[in-house]
């Protein structure tokens, strides 16, 4: 099984799942995270990160502040806002839901016919 | 919701957009420092390193682009970079810049200001409910079309017609309103109980007249103006109940009308009061109807109904109504139909001038395009595409027309304040829509929405221009060096053309404006009659209850004439009933005594005047004599007629020595006709002079009084020393309407109408003039300089200078014959559309056509002289260099 390329739509969602499990991060770090989560299949072009977290912020779901990395490097850090708590909360149940629809389709169950 | 923040936050962050972008440089240097740390611990090469980073980030630039590009809306990005270039485009070439905007200001102004009248008088609806089913009713006799109507035949037309749902009356003579200085004149009208209701108009405070509240017996109550509300009371509530005296008469106060109302027939009227005569003399008139037509009914069946009525009262009524008609014209006809081609004409003119505007910056911008095809076509080479070049042209043009129609828009409102000075401030209160409060021109939301489409058309009209003078090919083809001569070309084709249009225009605005101003001329060389010079004008108006008798009238009479005389500076003085240069009105009818009656009814202007009324208007007496102050009452009646009513009723006799009688009259009031004067105008100059009756005040008095007097010293100064001995004889006395006989006929209808008319379209004909030979000295500059070369090797293969001017010449000629053609044609077209505003002069008045073809064609001749000067002392040597 080859790399995979971020499907269309589900970056957002993995940036603020991300956000949601680390805390504050910077963008290197979210794009590290999202590949190590995903056991590396997953290839992130880290530019087209950038554009995805500007625009959650421009829609409230996160802030950003400049700070102090680890390696005492000066960096921005984002963080999930209050919306984008209730916004992880219904992508990940919209996506739940889409998964297991899709999954009837692709491994029909015992309950099928 | 999210989306909207998120657009919203875009569209800021266009304003903060440096600092944005150097905030995400750090952002991504910091991105990929961490990255080429944790490469260099997973033990790379530091250039393999940072090469390793750079490429899974994807290039910095790229990731800025993409980055950017969210962060801001790219279509505002571009068009605010187009912005930028045509600012920079402009201020790097002011004095195209300046002279597009001036010359578009003018244009977009004058059409604009006009605009704001026309919505004001003939597109905003009237205030009342359904304006266009209302209708006012007059009586028609053989001297017009409009008279009033009597109380008694108003009633029965109220019975008996079958085509309104309700039919009303109004009367606006003013009222002498009783303050504690003395009895003032103040406007106001008499109108039946229903009157409003018709309207459809409700008061916005207390109540409407009441069914009944007309009649003779009832209480006298008055609704004030809305106007009068404020500037007598101070908008106090507590005025209803109040009372106030109008003739002599306490009225109680009921109720306000609204502010924006206005009913233009009877205005200006601050108090209106109900009609509590119901005189029942039919031969007595001073009622127009005002009615609604019931559902379905048209003005023509209304006319036709109110006709066949009309001549029942006749057939009934033969003495009292023997050659009565009915008229019946929509009410908004009645308001605004003398005004309406007049704001017609003023609309194309100014309509004229802007296309001459938006002509003269469209060839103005192809010629810059010409000299700007090198920069487009390096644009293109470098990338550009064709749309986003194309893209520049339409923000330039819209640019332009935003940039022309904002000073255009300041320009409007103050030509607007300069226009409405041009009405005669007692003509303007006859016009309550152009100035009434929540009325008016201005820059209301029509105005601007009109202004708005002109702009539009006109950011189009530029946006196009040059878009379509650059082919595809020269685009690119620009760049080479031979591109020159073909280029040209397709300038000289659409801008010479555009140059004849112009000369065109100007033509039929030149045209229109002589004629006007020849009309205008010929209304103040009609001979009143009279000499105007030195005479001032007082209008009075007598307490019925103190000057009801014959002797009470007299007395008056003789107290105020030698009153008069005493002031120092007056050397006659003189009554009438009515002023000359008026409507025309009061008349009366009379027969030819000794004569079969023939079957029409005589009716002619009549006056009552004092004996040295036509020496002190300096009258001319043709035959016979004048009144002597020793004919009144005791000795045989007397009339003096003028020449149009001997050439009526007696062509070809001597009418001196003849007898005539009022209609009906017993035979004992026969007048004998002693003198014929030549015609005073006793109706507007513009109709023709009208037959008309002078008989001896003595001999007949009447309650109307109006003072004539000639002065030694300026008459202006006088008039307030007039009014001042009227009220020193009785404080009851309203005096009003003090005019020099000079400012009557100069602000008489016609006159102001033609005036203002002349000036302001021959303000639009000048401008016209002068852009349009503005443009063609522009087309034939512009020419001479694309072909200094070619003229050049001319010269250099030994063409003479004539030869040289003949050639620029001709080709201005042909452009100068092929627009005055067109034009002095279109001119005669345009001019035929307007003959109802012409007076004594033919819509193809050679005088005017010639004229305006020499002052054209001498002016373009001007303007091509210039440049082609320049062609012919073009050094050969020089102009072979200059390639």
């Amino acid at each position: 099984m080859g790399k995979n390329d971020v499907w269309q739509g589900t970056l957002a969602l993995m940036i603020l799942k991300t956000l949601e499990s680390m805390g504050e991060l910077h963008g290197y770090g979210i794009a590290r995270r999202i590949e190590q989560t995903s056991g590396d299949r997953l290839i992130v072009q880290y530019g087209t990160l950038y554009p995805a977290l500007l625009r959650l912020e421009q829609e409230g779901y996160i802030v950003s502040e400049w700070g102090v990395s680890n390696n005492n490097r000066r960096a921005r850090f984002y963080k999930l806002t209050r919306a984008g708590r209730r916004q992880v909360e219904k992508e990940t149940e919209r996506w739940e839901k889409a998964a297991e629809i899709l999954a009837r389709f692709v491994s029909p169950g015992e309950e099928s016919l | 919701m999210r989306k909207l923040r998120a657009w919203l936050l875009r569209l800021w962050s266009f304003s903060s957009h440096d600092l944005q972008d150097q905030e995400f440089a750090e952002e991504i240097e910091s991105h990929l420092q961490m990255h080429i740390e944790d490469n260099l611990r997973a033990g790379m090469d530091p250039k393999q390193a940072r090469r390793e980073a750079l490429l899974k980030l994807g290039g910095v630039e790229s990731t800025t682009q993409a980055y950017r590009d969210e962060s801001t809306l790219p279509f505002i990005e571009t068009l605010s970079q187009d912005l930028r270039y045509t600012i920079r485009q402009l201020r790097k070439n002011p004095g195209f810049a300046v002279t597009a905007i001036l010359v578009l200001t003018l244009g977009i102004g004058a059409t604009v200001a006009i605009f704001s009248f026309v919505d004001a008088a003939l597109i905003k609806p009237l205030p009342y409910r359904d304006p266009s089913r209302l209708a006012v009713i007059f009586t028609s006799i053989p001297l017009g079309p409009r008279f009033h109507l009597s109380f008694p035949d108003y009633y029965d037309f109220k019975k008996q017609n079958k085509v309104f749902s309700s039919f009303e009356v109004y009367d606006s003579n003013g009222f002498g309103l009783s303050t504690p200085v003395g009895t003032e004149q103040a406007p106001g009208a008499r109108v039946s109980a229903g009157f409003f209701r018709t309207l459809g108009v409700a008061p916005i405070l207390g109540r409407d007249f009441v069914d009944g509240e007309d009649k003779p017996s009832a209480p006298r109550t008055v609704l004030l103006s809305y106007a009068a509300w404020q500037k007598r009371y101070g908008g106090r509530a507590e005025v209803l109940g109040q009372t106030v005296t109008l003739d002599d008469h306490p009225n109680t106060i009921v109720g306000v009308l609204p502010r924006d109302f206005h009913f233009a027939p009877a205005e200006p009227a601050e108090f209106w009061t109900a009609e509590h005569d119901e005189s029942p003399c039919r031969g007595c008139h001073w009622l127009f109807g005002l009615a609604r037509l019931r559902d379905g009914v048209t003005i023509q069946m209304a006319a036709a109904d109110m006709s066949s009525l009309a001549r029942q009262l006749e057939i009934q009524y033969p003495d009292s109504n023997h050659g009565d008609g009915s008229t019946v014209v929509g009410l908004t006809e009645v308001i605004v139909g003398d005004i309406r081609p007049i704001l017609l004409v003023l609309l194309w003119g100014a309509g004229l001038l802007l296309l001459i505007a938006i002509v003269n910056v469209a060839s103005l911008l192809l010629v810059r395009t010409e000299s700007r095809k090198r920069e487009i076509a390096v644009r293109g080479a470098l990338g550009a595409s064709r749309r986003r070049l194309l893209r520049q042209f339409v923000t330039e043009g819209l640019v332009l027309a935003a940039g022309a129609s904002l000073t255009g828009l300041a320009a409007a409102s103050a030509a607007m304040h300069l226009l409405i000075g041009l009405i005669p401030a007692d003509a303007l209160a006859g016009m309550p829509y152009l100035h009434g409060p929540g009325q008016g021109f201005g820059l209301s939301p029509q105005v601007l929405e009109f202004t708005l489409a002109i702009s539009l058309l006109s950011g189009v009209i530029f946006s196009l221009t040059p878009v379509v003078s650059i082919s595809r090919e020269e685009m690119r083809a620009g760049l080479t060096e031979g591109s020159r001569a073909a280029s040209g070309t397709v300038w000289r084709r659409l801008g010479a053309n555009l140059v004849a249009v112009e000369l065109a225009t100007a033509v039929v605005l030149l045209v229109g404006a002589g004629l006007l101003c020849k009309s205008f001329y010929r209304l103040l060389q009609v001979d009143p009659g009279l000499e105007p010079d030195h005479l001032a004008t007082l209008v009075l108006s007598v307490p019925r209850a103190d000057y009801s008798k014959d002797p009470q009238m007299i007395a008056l009479e003789q107290r105020i004439l030698p009153g008069l005389r005493a002031l120092p500076g007056v050397t006659s003085a003189a009554l009438t009933n009515k002023l000359p240069v008026g409507d025309g009105d009061f008349t009366t009818s009379f027969v030819i005594v000794g004569r079969p009656r023939r079957d029409e009814h005589n009716e002619v202007p009549y006056r009552l005047v004092s004996t040295d009324y036509f020496k002190t208007l300096q009258a001319r007496l043709l035959e016979g004599r004048y009144f002597t102050a020793a004919e009144d009452e005791t000795k045989p009646h007397v009339a003096i007629i003028n020449r149009a009513l001997a050439r009526q009723y007696f062509p070809g006799e001597d009418p001196v020595g003849m007898r005539i009688n009022y209609e009906d009259a017993p035979p004992e009031s026969a007048m004998q006709v002693i003198g014929m004067i030549d015609d005073i105008r006793e109706g507007p100059l513009d109709t023709t002079a009208r037959a008309a009756i002078y008989v001896p005040f003595d001999q007949h008095p009447m309650p109307y009084f109006s003072i004539v007097a000639r002065t030694s010293v300026e008459p202006q100064a006088l008039l307030p020393a007039l009014t001042a001995t009227i009220h020193q004889i009785d404080p009851g006395i309203a005096a009003y309407g003090a005019a020099t006989m000079d400012q009557r006929i100069h602000d008489s209808p016609p006159a102001y109408l033609h005036r203002a008319s002349a000036s302001l379209v021959a303000g639009f004909a000048g401008l016209a003039l002068l852009l349009s030979v503005v443009g063609l000295y522009g087309v034939i500059a512009y020419s001479v300089s694309q072909r200094t070369r070619e003229i050049g090797v001319r010269m250099a293969l030994g063409a003479q200078r004539g030869s040289v001017y003949r050639l620029i010449l001709w080709q201005a000629a042909r452009l100068i014959t092929v627009g005055i053609v067109v034009g002095l044609a279109g001119s005669m077209a345009a001019a035929s559309l307007m003959r109802n505003l012409l007076f004594g002069t033919q819509a193809w008045d050679a005088f005017t056509l010639a004229a305006v073809g020499v002052v054209l064609g001498l002016s373009a001749f001007v303007a091509t002289y210039i440049p082609a000067r320049r062609a012919a002392s073009v050094n050969p040597l020089n102009a072979l260099r200059a390639e």
